[in-house]
Parts: C-alpha cells; sequence; structure tokens
C-alpha cells in the first residue's frame, strides 16, 4: 500500500494536497454554527449535479415533449420522483444556504482584506447560481416557466438600443419557444455547471491560501508555534470534517422533511402554475417568480419607469446584485466581526436583513400601490447600506478586537 | 414600428401581469374531503372519473395499470375501466381532437392528470358542485368559481338544475349592483344534493390521488429516511465529541 502510494506521489501530489487542504490545513477552532454553510452549499452542489445527471437521462428538451416528460419521471421512472423532488428542493436549498453563508461574511468581516478574492470568486458563483436556477426553471415547461422566462428576457429587451436585438438574440426567436428551451437545457446541463465548478475550485484554493477568517475577526496566522502552525487553529481533517458530518445530518434532515413532505413547499419551491403545460396564447394572472428572486424582482417594480422607459428598473435591479462585489473596499472599520463593531454598523445590518426579507415578501405579491411605496422605501434601506458604508463604518465606535480568538 | 411603441409594448408586456392578479374574483371555496387512504372512495371516484370526464378530458400522464395502487386488479381494470384503451399500460388518452374541441367549445378542454396539483382539490370540488342554469351562455350553464365556462354541466342529471338566487348590494360607486347570494336546487336530480356532493368528493379524492400516485409511498419513504437520519445524529453528535476532547 504505501509503496503504491509512494508511486503516485512521484507522479502526481497525491499526500502533499491533501495535507495542503486536509490534513494539515489548519482552521480556526472558535468556529460557531454560521460556519456550516460553506460545507452545506458543496453537498447540496452535489445533490444538483448527480440528481441532475439522472434527470437528464430521462428528460426530453423538446417544447412538445418536456413537460410530458417530466410527469413520466415523476410516474414512470423507478424512483424519478426521489431525483426530481431532490433537485427542485435542492435549487431553494442552495440559495437558503448561500444567502446564509453570505450574510455570514456581513457578520464576521469575512470579505475583508486578505480575503477581497474569495469575495469576489463568491458572489461570481452567486451570479452564476441565479443565472443557472433561472435556466433549470424554464425546463419543466409549465405555465410559470415560460410566462417567467418571458419577463425576465424582456428585462434585457429594455436595455436602451441594443436591447430589442439583444433579447431576439437570447431567445433565438421572437418569442419562448422550442429553440429557447434548447439552448436553456445547454446553458442549464453543461455551460454553467463547469463554471460553477471552476469557480468553486477558485474560491476553495483563495481560501486555503489565504486561511480562513473566524467569528473573531483576527488572524490566526499571527501566533504560531516552534513548528509554524497557528497556536489557534486545528487541522481541518479530522476536526472540522467530523463537524461538518455533523452539520450535514441535521442539514440532510430538513431537507428530507421538506423533500418527503412538503416538496412544493406550499406553492413557493414548485409553483402550482407551473403543473399547467407552458401556452404562449394564455398569460397568467399572476406571474410571481420563485420566492429566491423576489427581493431583486420587488426593487424592479419599485423603481417607476422614466422618460417611458423601464430600463431603470432593470438597472437598479443589476446594480442590487453587482455592488455586492465592491464591500470589500466599502468597509472602513478598523476590526472585521460585529463582536467589536459599534452600534452603527449593527443597526445597518439590521435594517439590511429587514430591507432584503420585506422585500422578498413584497416581490411575491401583487404591486398595490401601498406596496409598491414600501419597497421604494425598502429599495433606499437597501442601497444605502452600501452606498453609505464607508461613511457610517469609518465614524463608528468599535471595541478592541483580542490578540488570540476567544473561546465561545 | 418605431422606437417609441417598441417600448410602449415592452413596458405594457412588463407591467400588465402585475396589475391583474388584484383583479381575479374570490369566491370561497368549499373545503374537499380528501383521503387518499380510503381505496373506495378512490376506487368509486376513478368510476365517476372514467365514465363522466374521461370522454372530453384526457389524462395523458396517467396508465390505466398504475389503479392497481389503488386496490384494483388488471382484470377488474380491463372489464371494468378501459373503454378508451386497448390495454392497461397505456395512458388515459382520448379520441377528440384539440382543433375539434376547439371548436365545439370554444377552448380544448384541459388533461386532468394533475388539475389538483395546479387549482387545487378544493377548487375542483366546490367547481363541479356550483353549476348553475344561465341562458345567456351557449351551453345554458354558467358556474360560480369560474365565470363564463365552455364545459356545459355534465352531470346536471345526477344533481339537477341549481339556479342562482340574487341580491342587490350597492358598489363602491353607490349604484346598486345584483350579484349572486346562493345557488337553489330548482329541478331535482336523480341524487340528492347530499348523494352528489359525497359522488364528487370521491372524483375530486380519485384526482387529487391520479395528481400524485406516488404520494403515500414518498410519505413512507420520508419517514424512514428521517429515522435513519435520527439514528445517524446521535452517532455523529458522539463522534464530533469524541474528536474534539482535546481542543480547548
Amino acid at each position: 500500500m504505501e509503496k503504491l502510494l509512494n508511486w503516485v506521489d512521484a507522479r502526481f501530489p497525491l499526500t502533499a494536497t491533501w495535507k495542503a487542504h486536509l490534513s494539515e490545513y489548519y482552521a480556526p477552532k472558535n468556529f460557531n454554527f454560521w460556519y456550516y454553510f460553506g460545507s452545506l452549499a458543496l453537498l447540496v452542489l452535489v445533490i444538483q449535479i448527480v440528481t441532475g445527471i439522472f434527470l437528464t437521462m430521462h428528460y426530453k428538451p423538446d417544447a412538445a415533449q418536456a413537460f410530458a416528460s417530466v410527469e413520466y419521471i415523476m410516474r414512470d421512472v423507478p424512483y424519478g420522483w426521489l431525483i426530481r423532488y431532490a433537485h427542485s428542493t435542492g435549487a431553494s436549498a442552495f440559495f437558503i444556504v448561500v444567502y446564509l453563508h453570505m450574510f455570514r461574511a456581513l457578520l464576521y468581516g469575512s470579505h475583508r482584506k486578505p480575503r477581497e478574492l474569495i469575495w469576489i470568486f463568491g458572489v461570481l458563483i452567486y451570479l452564476v447560481l441565479m443565472a443557472e436556477a433561472f435556466f433549470g426553471y424554464l425546463l419543466p415547461w409549465g405555465q410559470m416557466s415560460y410566462w417567467g422566462a418571458q419577463v425576465i428576457v424582456n428585462l434585457f429587451a429594455a436595455i436602451p438600443i441594443v436591447g430589442e436585438d439583444l433579447s431576439i438574440w437570447i431567445r433565438g426567436d421572437y418569442v419562448i419557444s422550442d429553440a429557447t428551451l434548447n439552448r436553456f437545457f445547454a446553458f442549464h446541463v453543461i455551460a454553467l455547471p463547469l463554471v460553477l465548478l471552476g469557480l468553486v475550485a477558485a474560491h476553495i484554493v483563495a481560501l486555503h491560501e489565504v486561511g480562513s477568517n473566524n467569528p473573531d475577526g483576527v488572524e490566526i496566522k499571527k501566533h504560531k508555534d516552534a513548528q509554524g502552525r497557528p497556536l489557534d487553529g486545528i487541522p481541518f481533517h479530522p476536526y472540522y470534517t467530523v463537524k461538518d458530518i455533523l452539520g450535514v445530518v441535521v442539514f440532510l434532515i430538513v431537507f428530507s422533511a421538506i423533500l418527503f413532505f412538503a416538496p412544493e413547499m406550499n406553492g413557493y419551491f414548485l409553483e402550482a402554475n407551473n403543473f399547467i403545460p407552458a401556452d404562449p396564447l394564455k398569460t397568467p394572472e399572476h406571474i410571481a417568480p420563485v420566492w429566491y428572486f423576489t427581493p431583486y424582482y420587488a426593487i424592479l417594480r419599485a423603481i417607476p419607469p422614466m422618460f417611458g422607459s423601464q430600463f431603470p428598473g432593470v438597472l437598479a435591479m443589476g446594480v442590487a446584485v453587482l455592488i455586492f462585489f465592491l464591500l470589500p473596499w466599502l468597509d472602513r472599520s478598523p476590526v472585521k466581526s460585529i463582536r467589536y463593531r459599534g452600534p452603527k454598523y449593527k443597526i445597518a445590518l439590521t435594517l439590511f436583513v429587514i430591507a432584503f426579507i420585506g422585500l422578498g415578501i413584497l416581490g411575491i405579491l401583487p404591486a398595490t400601490e401601498l406596496y409598491t411605496w414600501i419597497a421604494r422605501v425598502l429599495t433606499v434601506v437597501y442601497f444605502a447600506f452600501f452606498l453609505l458604508m464607508p461613511w457610517y463604518t469609518k465614524h463608528d465606535t468599535y471595541k478592541q478586537e483580542p490578540e488570540r480568538v476567544t473561546e465561545k | 414600428m418605431s422606437h417609441r411603441h417598441v417600448v410602449a409594448i415592452l413596458l405594457l408586456i412588463l407591467v400588465l401581469p402585475f396589475g391583474a392578479g388584484a383583479a381575479g374574483v374570490e369566491v370561497k371555496l368549499d373545503r374537499a374531503p380528501i383521503n387518499i387512504n380510503d381505496r373506495e372512495s378512490l376506487q368509486r371516484g376513478a368510476r365517476v372519473f372514467v365514465n363522466y370526464c374521461l370522454n372530453c378530458h384526457s389524462a395523458n400522464y396517467m396508465r390505466y395499470i398504475r389503479m392497481t395502487d389503488i386496490g384494483l386488479t388488471e382484470a377488474q381494470i380491463k372489464d371494468n375501466l378501459l373503454f378508451a384503451a386497448d390495454k392497461p399500460g397505456e395512458t388515459m388518452t382520448i379520441a377528440m381532437r384539440t382543433a375539434d374541441a376547439k371548436a365545439w367549445f370554444g377552448a380544448a378542454p384541459p388533461d386532468l392528470t394533475v388539475i389538483t396539483r395546479s387549482r387545487g382539490p378544493d377548487w375542483v370540488y366546490t367547481y363541479l358542485r356550483t353549476f348553475y342554469r344561465d341562458d345567456t351562455r351557449p351551453t345554458g350553464w354558467n358556474n360560480l368559481v369560474f365565470d363564463k365556462v365552455g364545459m356545459p354541466h355534465v352531470m346536471h342529471e345526477l344533481q339537477g338544475h341549481l339556479v342562482p338566487v340574487t341580491r342587490e348590494v350597492r358598489g363602491e360607486d353607490g349604484k346598486p349592483h345584483t350579484v349572486i347570494d346562493r345557488l337553489a336546487l330548482a329541478k331535482p336530480g336523480k341524487m340528492t344534493l347530499t348523494e352528489y356532493d359525497a359522488l364528487v368528493a370521491d372524483l375530486v379524492n380519485y384526482l387529487t390521488w391520479m395528481g400524485e400516485p406516488v404520494k403515500a409511498q414518498r410519505m413512507r419513504t420520508g419517514v424512514a429516511v428521517i429515522l435513519f437520519l435520527s439514528l445517524f445524529f446521535v452517532v455523529a453528535f458522539y463522534l464530533k465529541r469524541e474528536f474534539w476532547r482535546d481542543v480547548h
């Protein structure tokens, strides 16, 4: 066995990779609840890829057959229902996990120097994930698939000058059609997953280069023992592998509870209208995107048309997502963790969470006059969190960070 | 088409669906007494479905043989329910062509395989019990939850004829409006209204089962999976505690 390992190591850095990323990768010993969601995001990615491969074996990317092939998977393919529900539940689970993972960064300053690139790769992952979810949602070819795609692609048409041609180029047709379904399928099953895997690899490599942040926001590499190991670090394997197994089991219990007992999640994970085959001639009464897009959808609707163009709303929606990239440079606080920050950042973050969830709820509801005004206020709060950050983090009070990590 | 027109049309496409949500008429739905484990009810519902629905409506994704899941034998399916197909392995298709259906009814009758998953059992249950006479409609029938419906009351011989009882209400504009208060039985059918409600309950129960025949198995599997994971949690918990004993 050892001879075989030596043979491999002489040709491929197997032991070295194992050591660098697992058995001798030192992670801070004070990770708390919020640090489960990174490994859980990886787990959901694997669930989506594996179930996705099996779905691809039975699904037909053809406007005339797509809806029927999904029902075929649900009824006639052995355990097809399990694979399909795991995939549809996994899509929503992905966003829940990623939103909590991103919130963790806002809590403990994980995006701050020297981890800016980890953050940028992360936001790119988030963007690709949104595109992946959007393309995937067309595939069941139900009414919501069809009209949701219609609304989103029409957003591109609102871009001045090139918009109209751009939207036709995306669809491959003047309306969402068979041509659109086929290209969305190609993007969903190969193009974006490839990009996603590359970005995830870059995200982890960058993380392991600088080392993990922790709830105290202090660098464990500042205090090392004689062998050069961080005093407050423990090897990722076995300590965090066994700890993450615990997180995985708890996650799977929640995941299974939804998958087996409420896969539609009352219409939020699988919308009722999507059990009606796509009909280009019949617009549903109320088009609502899936829940994970609703905060941005609410921002889109909150911005009134200007100069007869919907473009400002589209622009605001795009900026609302892209502004996350700037976060490492907007934050001017001398400390990273919320534990040592002053009241201004705590209030700002609380308001931001309220705005994000509030917009998410408003994006599901019909846009009445009152709701639109609430959405406008929350949109201002959303952007103020980012745009005023240089000011309120600079003038905030803060407590002295400890030299070493603290016990929980 | 000028640039301004293009923008206007796109705007309309964007804005239309948002405003329309509030326009839907809300009728209070009756709660459908669903029990997908009641096999006798499901079997009675299957018979009603095949006799009354499966002439104009298809269930294109449902195979006849699947009804073995609700306690019917292959022979029973063949002898009693197989009118529109040759083999029990086939799906519940119909002979009527979509183009003809559109010409006759104005709209093609929808496939019913997953109708309760889009409309909800309560809607279907209320819909099938609230057809009323309306001479302004081409079929002579209208419906409380689906105004100006194209479908005639197929089971009127069983339920009898209901007529609307109206009352006057003052609208927001201050003018009186006539609204339907309730439906009254004008001409009794072969069944009492209670018997008819029970028949519709069986039918909707069957439709709900057919929407997701695997539901009962899904729940059973779920219980086993969560039990296993709970046991695994105990193992993982003590494993973690053992490994972390030396971390201070």
